[in-house]
């Protein structure tokens, strides 16, 4: 069992939890997930790493209440134990040697890019942050991006904060004006890497992507986190989950995010009516 | 005198009907009466065949003798002297090629149905279960990595012995394959519990939710005092066939699948993980783990399962009960059938597969005719769901964090000689990280095996 350290609301439904995992703290690097399931005979899902604490052994970790097994996470508070919690899986982001960095973050896939972002600043590169979000009450963690930024971009889809516009503007925005990247990072809905791939490839500048698909194991046992990248079967679990995004086939990936959907909907339904249930 | 009757006591079972529906045990056990009947068809063979034709030589007369006798709770004591999981090996063992091939009784007439008796005594001592007591010892710790057949047969082997064992497993739960692949209707789930709890009466800790190769090290295992690490991690990726479509929404790899149903619950109302409710599924292979994804699908609530298999039943590698089950609950053998594409409707699901006929030529490596194509024989197969079960390949995960572990070019992990040693020192191997894909049986024999390798191991080592 792993105790729930602290619970931290970031915004309506987004959620920072530090858990009790000494072993996946000993180990944890930027870039790689863990798996849980939030009750007994519930699902297995991952979840990035957002941070850990070696000394402390524990590990952080965000999420954002989409279907049944997160909003149930999100019932969990500070004392409670998590059943199951294994990591650190897949590989880390690769980052030595790079210099100059753009670290690109959609929603909640900020909480993933903050640690690379923070692991890039630590080891002496120059980050540029741009990070995107639909509108003002869903943005979290700026001050902990700007504190490992050289320069910071804030974008919203209805212009509430930041500036009005898609991650992909501020980055073309500035490529164009004369930022030289060796590398760009992106972590965040696919439909975004997807737009932030294109516009890169047309400045041939290499880009990594975080990829998060559907899972169960997390070690490479069932194959159902299967994407194609470079015209060959991937498992995003042990080959990732970061991959050069100029070669995943995107809308296959988000295709087979779908599968589940319905599915996902009735389970959410459920789940709400027995908080609902619960609360009265 | 032996009862000369020429053929087995059947297994009583559910009906074919009413079982293609659900996910209760398919066979249910002999009765007292019918397993002492059985057992005195044994000849009592002064050469033993049937021994010779067991991986962890049971002793089969001698066992075989006491059911005769009733003395259910002796012939489970005889059994235990070398098989850890008999309710386990009763029920998933492909007899017909083992004991049961080498039985006298087969040359005219049914073999003893050694498998059947083996599951009877197993569950006879689960039923009346006298607790077994630690061995007191434990000074000298091992560590065994993964908790299926292999890591159990040889933690419960080394904890006997009165090694301090414990088992490491990725899951959140323990027992392998054997509560993520095989289904609950072949073996349930309670049965592999009970196992497992023997274990820890036996003062073997297993550690759940714990990746070897990521969480920890095999030299990180050395460092906190284990002497000797045993790796049974199990057969790993699963394949694919590299053909069009694979991806799609509706091809499952037969672990997933599986794993969603078996481990994950899907099958029952109130299970969290979702799993596709197709109406019409093809399955591609032909062995025991394609069996169970078809049975499971038409458990799941298909109209039409299909084994999709380019040879032909000669050379089905499936247990032979398997496919007789199977057939039975009405699944349809598309044999000499290769699939060559899996094709989409507008919205990213499988609306068809598309095979080519097959033929037989001549022998390939490994003895089995070669199936070839039959030109201009494609047809499109209507299906919703592809489940795709042609095998796996080696798990990367030990083999890239341990230093100095050499594996085959295939990735299987190296060892030399019986007992599992591999290229370092204290660390053994057995089962399916190996072997490539093989049986229960054969992994639990590797399990015991490497135990009796590492013991000595210790042994020589403490006397330095």
């Amino acid at each position: 069992m792993y105790k729930i350290l602290k619970k931290e609301i970031l915004n309506p439904t987004v959620t920072k939890m530090t858990v009790e995992a000494p072993r996946v703290a000993a180990k944890a690097k930027a870039g790689q997930f863990i798996i849980l399931r939030a009750e007994e005979n519930g699902e297995r899902i991952p979840l990035t790493i957002a941070g850990y604490d070696r000394d402390a052994g524990s590990v952080e970790i965000i999420f954002q209440i989409v279907g049944a097994t997160t909003m149930k996470l999100g019932t969990l508070n500070e004392g409670d134990c998590i059943p199951d919690f294994v990591g650190p899986l897949g590989r880390e982001t690769e980052i030595d040697g790079l210099k100059k960095v753009a670290v690109v973050g959609g929603g909640v896939g900020c909480a993933i890019a903050l640690p690379v972002a923070r692991a890039l600043h630590e080891a002496g590169a120059e980050v540029h942050s741009i990070v995107g979000f639909r509108t003002r009450d869903l943005v979290i963690l700026e001050d902990d991006f700007r504190a490992v930024s050289e320069k910071f971009e804030m974008m919203t889809d209805d212009g509430s904060y930041g500036k009005k516009g898609l991650v992909t503007d501020a980055l073309k925005a500035l490529i164009e004006s004369g930022e030289k990247y060796d590398r760009v990072i992106t972590i965040g809905p696919l439909i975004m890497m997807k737009f932030v791939c294109r516009l890169t490839e047309q400045y041939g500048i290499k880009t990594i992507v975080s990829m998060n698909p559907i899972m169960i194991d997390g070690t490479g046992m069932c194959g159902g986190c299967r994407l194609t990248v470079g015209g060959k079967t991937k498992f995003a679990c042990v080959d990732g989950p970061d991959f050069d995004g100029h070669e995943v086939d995107f809308d296959e990936a988000m295709a087979r995010a779908q599968m589940y959907r319905e599915f996902e909907g009735k389970e959410r339904e459920k789940e709400c009516n027995l908080l609902k249930n619960a609360q009265l | 005198m032996p009862n000369m009757r020429l053929d087995k006591n059947p297994m009583p079972s559910q009906p074919a009907d009413e079982r293609k529906r659900n996910f209760n045990e398919v066979a249910l056990g002999y009765t007292k009466e019918q397993a002492m009947d059985e057992a005195a068809r044994c000849l009592n063979c002064k050469n033993k065949p049937c021994v010779g034709g067991c991986p962890v030589r049971i002793y089969i007369p001698e066992f075989l003798e006491k059911v005769k006798e009733g003395e259910f709770e002796e012939a489970y004591k005889i059994i235990s002297r070398t098989s850890s999981l008999p309710a386990v090996c009763g029920r998933v063992c492909p007899q017909e090629t083992q004991c049961e091939q080498k039985c006298v009784r087969g040359i005219k007439g049914e073999p003893v149905a050694i498998g059947r008796l083996e599951r009877f005594v197993a569950d006879y001592h689960n039923k009346q279960g006298e607790k077994l007591e630690p061995v007191e010892g434990g000074k000298h710790k091992v560590a065994v990595v993964g908790s299926g057949p292999a890591g159990l047969s040889c933690a419960a082997t080394l904890a006997k012995l009165g090694y301090k064992v414990t088992v490491f497993e990725a899951l959140h739960k323990a027992g392998g394959v054997l509560v993520y692949g095989i289904p609950e209707f072949r073996l349930p789930k309670s049965i592999v519990e009970k196992e497992i709890d023997g274990l820890a009466e036996l003062g073997v800790d297993i550690e759940t939710d714990t990746v070897i190769g990521k969480t920890l090290t095999i030299d990180e295992l050395f460092e906190d005092g284990y002497e000797a690490v045993f790796i049974g991690s199990g057969a790993g990726l699963p394949r694919f066939m590299g053909i069009p479509g694979e991806n799609l929404k509706g091809v499952y790899s037969a672990n997933e699948y599986l794993t969603r149903i078996n481990l994950m619950k899907a099958f029952k109302e109130d299970g969290t993980t979702p799993v596709m409710h197709s109406k019409k599924v093809a399955v591609v292979g032909g062995g025991n783990v394609a069996m169970d994804a078809a049975r499971c699908a038409m458990r799941m609530g298909a109209e039409h399962v299909y084994i999709v298999y380019r040879r032909s039943e000669n050379e089905l590698p499936a247990r032979k009960e398997e496919v007789e089950h199977a057939k039975e609950e009405g699944i349809e053998f598309k044999l000499l059938n290769n699939p060559t594409a899996i094709l989409s409707d507008d919205n990213g699901n499988v609306r068809a597969m598309t095979c080519v006929e097959m033929e037989l030529g001549e022998p390939d490596a490994s003895g089995r005719r070669r199936p070839v194509e039959k030109k201009g024989s494609e047809f499109d197969l209507d299906v919703d769901c592809v489940i795709i079960a042609i095998g796996t390949s080696p798990n990367p995960l030990i083999k890239s964090t341990t230093e100095g572990l050499d594996t085959e070019t295939w990735g299987g992990i190296k060892t030399f000689g019986e007992g599992g040693q591999t290229s370092r020192e204290g660390v053994f191997a057995g089962g399916d990280a190996v072997t490539g894909a093989a049986t229960v049986i054969l992994a639990m024999g590797a399990g015991r095996d490497a135990a009796a390798a590492i013991d000595k191991y210790i042994k020589e080592k403490s006397e330095q």
